[in-house]
């Protein structure tokens, strides 16, 4: 568990970063660590160079900018589970970052080091699809703004280019009246989903209004499960097994040492379905 | 005096532990020190055809390394230190170093000693070994059949020995018995997890020919012995320490290759070297437990009374014979077939088998856990095909009170024991027919409560060397003490046991203190150090304070009779005239002649005036080597939700009455049985080391391998009843091992209970939640 000899700079500012990220080839950007640190003692990865990012002060913060929440990438789930405009604004990210590892996980892993490494059994990417989130990358010719529908690209891989960077997560927010809910059931080991659902919805008139469902641990990355079936149903029984059954649907039919993939796939349905029921029970 | 014996004073090691103040094994520095590290083996089953360790010479830092080759004729082999009888076991060869062939994955190929550890890892990678991978079978059932690969050429079969016990006529029995019940059972492979990874120093020196060792070890003194064969250096020139232990769970009795690698490279190198393993290689490297394969069956009569238990046992050793691997699911397992019941007819048959994993050995309970599940949930099956409760068939089947001393079936004489007040207190507890009430309200809702009960008897305080003789316990089961008394007044406790969390500096303080009327504070126990403390055989099968706590008490009563001489002679008085206050000797009725173990400890130490034939100083030392083993016992009880839909298994409450004889100091008897007891929960719902075909180690991380974490588990709730043991002057009984023994099979006959109605019998622990759903599935009769 002692990962290959390789060289550390810590980035003063955003710029500096930038411009180590320039010069060095084989250099990895940690912030948190707590995703790159374990395959770098298994040796499975052995950059020459990290570029330590916590501390760029330009990449913290948490503030409302155009209407949106704004939060800096390099934001750790403590400061987020300390952060009002979190808690009030998007208690669905709350909720979630909340069952985040432990506290000594959750004292040092970041927002955008979780997201910019694009793990398909990450809790955050789903939470992220059905908050409509914008990433804003940057990089020396300037930033440019990614939905996070098109950021995660697919297992381990964000829509990030050589030399840029995660700057800052934008969230806008949520629809009037919206409930919202993220649901997994863990393996007992790393805590990690078997399946989990983020969902958000609205309701009027006792008819689902609106519905946005994503998943985590489907075997891949970002998946988004067909709503328009369960947009304008009463959200009964009938509409939220359909909905489970099309979660279902959508989630690879592989397995791994906790959930055989036949059981996987029925979980995601109960979770779904549960995350749906649990969210319509809480849109007003 | 308000009594300290009995007394739940805070644990006086808990401040240096809890403060980084304490002194680790891999904390040791020393000037010259070097940094070793392994190669091991990527196959499990493979055979060595090239071995090229220039290009590691040659990289940087590096000292040495040290292949078979070097070690050959220099050294023994590891040895197997528990021989049962009548089993024919064969102890293949196990090389410190592997030489032809490596037979699991993890086995150690080379040894590299560097300056700094990093460059002994970087190393490791520069030795170029070419091997041709040879067939793999971890499942012990599955090494057992023909054609399954041979690991050793001198056990064809694989089979290490087979072996039974019993008494009665159980073949008969089944053919006459009204009620027969049988389950396939897979004991699941456990990873031990002790905090602390394995971790050796070794400091040779040329010029005295001395080398001491720090290790992480639950039994310095068999490490010295086992050290000694592995080194082939006299015992007398091995010194091994063991310091803070951070947990062993028995994982750290055996011997192990490594500490005698490493020793070896000091040996050679004559500089010190430290080795400590990281969490990937403790779970490749260091001993697994459990691992059985199990056909049994349980016989009874309709009435619910139980008459036969028969079993059929594939028991994995892994690769090797480890130290004391063979013995536990022998002696330590079939012996306790009986459980807190009278059983009269009853065989075991045992093969123990060689596979291509991680050798097995002792884990917390060590083959007695394995058959109280064994034998609770053929109780459960047993009572639910005879139509009568579980607890009802329990209580028909106890031993009686007035039987105590009672020979069981497998021979072995249970020293004490009430079982049916710990049933009833534990099911009053719990409000079991209020549960029985709710659950069948449940029931009509479609959910799935169900409760589990398990009561067990355990064999521990181990034991009288004697028997450990019969049973090829290569080691004597004695232990020591030396209490020395300063002049001062305060007292150092010297012991052959080695407490590693127990709590023993404190319980055993508690003795001492209790003798001579003087506080904790003024005794110190020390542990660990074969230089400095009596010959004793560690700490290990719920023995340290049974066995050696006894002999702290006899040495200290020893000190207190030489001490009444004294006050004697002070006091011009005879000895019978004197009467101890619980502080003082004085003369019967006369408080003013008062002589206080103080004043008395300085007029032995000083000596200007001790009676004729007396002599100075004030110390005694006692072996005390017990008449029988102690047999704690109780009732867990255990209330769970299953969900239907996800398998998951929510434990609402458990209890656990426990009867361990007087308490020492009732908050570490709680604290041992909180621990055991969630060791075993670990074990019944989410513990399991997987392997795939090839031999490999799936669950080789904290991320795949579910130890219990405090947020997963539930309140455990703890009672007692006392009932002394004759064997021992403290008649207290073992509570080390005591919440592990029967935990597990509460919480699957609670499992088992809660989906009854779906027809379910029985699920294999860990009860995951894939694993539930699959069960219910099944049952269901739906697509899987």
């Amino acid at each position: 568990m002692i990962p290959a000899t390789f060289e550390y700079i810590r980035a003063g500012s955003l710029a500096q970063a930038l411009a180590l990220l320039g010069s060095h080839e084989d250099a990895k950007v940690i912030a948190g660590g707590h995703s790159l640190l374990p395959v770098m003692k298994f040796r499975m990865a052995q950059p020459g160079t990290l570029i330590d990012i916590a501390r760029v002060p330009e990449l913290h913060g948490i503030d409302r900018h155009q209407g949106d929440l704004r939060i800096g990438a390099a934001t750790t789930y403590r400061a987020l589970l300390q952060s009002r405009l979190v808690s009030e604004g998007f208690p669905l990210l709350h909720e979630c970052v909340e069952d985040i590892g432990d506290v000594q996980v959750r004292n040092r892993g970041t927002l955008g080091g979780s997201l910019a490494h694009c793990d398909p059994n990450s809790d955050l990417p789903a939470v992220m699809l059905v908050l409509g989130a914008k990433m804003v990358c940057v990089s020396a010719k300037g930033t440019r703004t990614v939905p996070a529908a098109q950021f995660f690209t697919s297992a381990f891989s964000s829509a990030l280019q050589d030399g840029e960077l995660l700057q800052e997560i934008h969230l806008p927010p949520l629809p009037a009246g919206a409930g919202t809910c993220y649901h997994t059931v863990a393996q007992a080991a790393s805590g990690y989903a078997m399946a989990g659902a983020a969902v958000v919805v609205t309701k009027a008139g006792g008819k689902v209004t609106s519905a946005k469902v994503a998943l985590t641990s489907s075997g891949d990355i970002g998946r988004v499960v067909d709503t328009s079936a369960f947009v304008g149903s009463d959200g009964g029984d009938a509409a939220l097994a359909a909905l489970g059954a099309a979660a279902s649907a959508l989630t690879d039919a592989t397995g791994d040492l906790h959930a055989p993939a036949d059981y996987r796939r029925h979980l995601m349905g109960v979770v779904t379905r549960r995350a749906a029921a649990t969210a319509l029970s809480r849109a007003k | 005096m308000a009594t300290i014996f009995g007394s739940g004073i805070r644990r006086r090691e808990d401040p240096r532990l809890i403060t980084g103040l304490a002194t680790y094994t891999d904390d040791v520095a020393l000037p010259g020190l070097a940094y070793a590290a392994f190669l091991r083996s990527p196959y499990a089953h493979a055979r060595i055809t090239k071995i090229d360790t220039s290009a590691a010479k040659a990289a940087p830092g590096v000292v040495a390394v040290y292949t078979a080759a070097d070690l050959e004729g220099k050294t023994g082999t590891v040895p197997c230190a528990w021989n049962p009888p009548n089993c024919d076991l064969k102890v293949p060869a196990h090389p410190i170093l592997a030489s032809d062939k490596v037979r699991y994955a993890g086995d150690a190929v080379a040894l590299v000693v560097a300056e700094t550890r990093a460059q002994a890892r970087d190393a490791i990678d520069l030795i170029d070994v070419d091997y041709d991978p040879l067939g793999a079978e971890v499942d012990p059932e599955k090494a057992a059949q023909p054609g399954a690969p041979v690991f050793h050429d001198d056990v064809p079969g694989n089979i290490g020995f087979t072996w039974s016990c019993g008494g009665g006529d159980a073949a008969a029995e089944f053919e006459r018995a009204e009620v027969k019940v049988k389950l396939r059972i897979v004991q699941q492979r456990l990873l031990p997890t002790a905090i602390e990874p394995r971790s050796a120093v070794a400091s040779y020196n040329k010029g005295t020919g001395q080398l001491q060792l720090w290790v992480t070890s639950q039994n310095p003194h068999i490490h010295r012995f086992l050290c000694s064969l592995m080194l082939k250096l006299p015992e007398h020139r091995i010194r091994v320490v063991a310091p803070e232990v951070g947990g062993g769970f028995g994982s750290k009795i055996p011997a192990y290759p490594d500490e005698a690698a490493v020793s070896f490279a000091s040996m050679q190198l004559g500089r010190p070297v430290k080795w400590t393993e990281d969490r990937s290689e403790n779970y490749k490297c260091t001993i697994h437990g459990r691992d059985h394969v199990e056909y049994v069956e349980m016989c009874g009569m309709k009435d619910g009374r139980i008459t036969g238990i028969r079993s059929t046992v594939y028991a994995g050793l892994g690769a090797y014979a480890s130290t004391a691997g063979p013995g536990i699911p022998t002696i330590l397992h079939g012996l306790v077939y009986s459980g807190a019941y009278e059983i009269p007819h009853i065989a075991v048959t045992v093969h123990g088998v060689y596979t291509s994993g991680t050798p097995i050995d002792a884990y917390r309970g060590a083959g007695r856990p394995e058959a109280a599940y064994l034998v609770e949930r053929l109780v459960d099956t047993f009572a639910r095909a005879a139509g009568k409760d579980p607890a009802a068939v329990r209580h028909l089947n106890f031993i009686p009170k007035e039987k105590f001393p009672h020979t069981v079936a497998t021979g072995v004489t249970y020293d004490s024991g009430d079982y049916g007040p710990a049933l009833d207190k534990a099911l009053a507890l719990i409000d079991y027919e209020g549960f029985r009430r709710r659950q069948a309200e449940a029931r009509t809702q479609g959910k799935y409560l169900g409760i589990g009960i398990g009561s067990y008897i355990e064999i521990c305080g181990l034991g009288p060397s004697q028997v450990a003789g019969a049973v090829g316990f290569g080691a004597g089961l004695y232990d020591s003490a030396i209490v020395r008394v300063y002049p001062t007044g305060v007292v150092r406790v010297y012991i052959g046991a080695s407490p590693h969390g127990q709590g023993e500096e404190t319980t055993f303080a508690q003795v001492v203190a209790q003798e001579f009327g003087i506080p904790v504070e003024n005794i110190e126990i020390v542990h660990g150090d074969t230089e400095t403390t009596p010959q004793g055989w560690g700490t290990y099968g719920s023995r340290t304070t049974a066995v050696c706590g006894s002999a702290v008490k006899i040495a200290a009563q020893r000190v207190k009779e030489k001490a009444r001489k004294i006050a004697a002679h002070l006091l011009e008085a005879s000895e019978d005239d004197l009467e101890w206050t619980g502080t003082a000797w004085q003369v019967k009725g006369v408080p003013g002649t008062a002589k206080s173990f103080g004043d008395l400890a300085l007029a032995a130490n000083v000596a200007w005036n001790l009676p004729a034939g007396v002599e100075p100083g004030l110390e005694a030392n006692a072996f005390f080597d017990p008449s029988n083993f102690v047999y704690p016992f109780g009732t867990h009880v255990c209330t769970v939700e299953v969900d239907g839909e996800t398998g998951e298994v929510h434990i609402e409450r458990y209890v656990a009455v426990d009867d361990c004889g007087p308490h020492i100091n009732p908050v570490i008897v709680q604290g041992q049985i909180h621990g055991g007891v969630i060791q075993g929960i670990g074990e019944a719902l989410q513990e399991i080391a997987v392997y795939d075909d090839s031999g490999q180690l799936l669950s080789g991380t904290m991320m795949d391998y579910a130890v219990p974490k405090a947020s997963q588990m539930p309140h455990v709730e703890t009672d007692y009843t006392v009932t002394p043991s004759p064997v021992n002057p403290l008649g207290v009984k073992g509570c080390g091992e005591a919440g592990t023994i029967v935990s597990a099979a509460a919480v699957v006959n609670a499992v088992v209970d809660a989906l009854a109605p779906l027809g379910i019998t029985h699920i294999d622990k860990p009860l995951t939640p894939a694993r539930v759903w699959a069960a219910i599935q099944a049952a269901k009769g739906g697509a899987r």
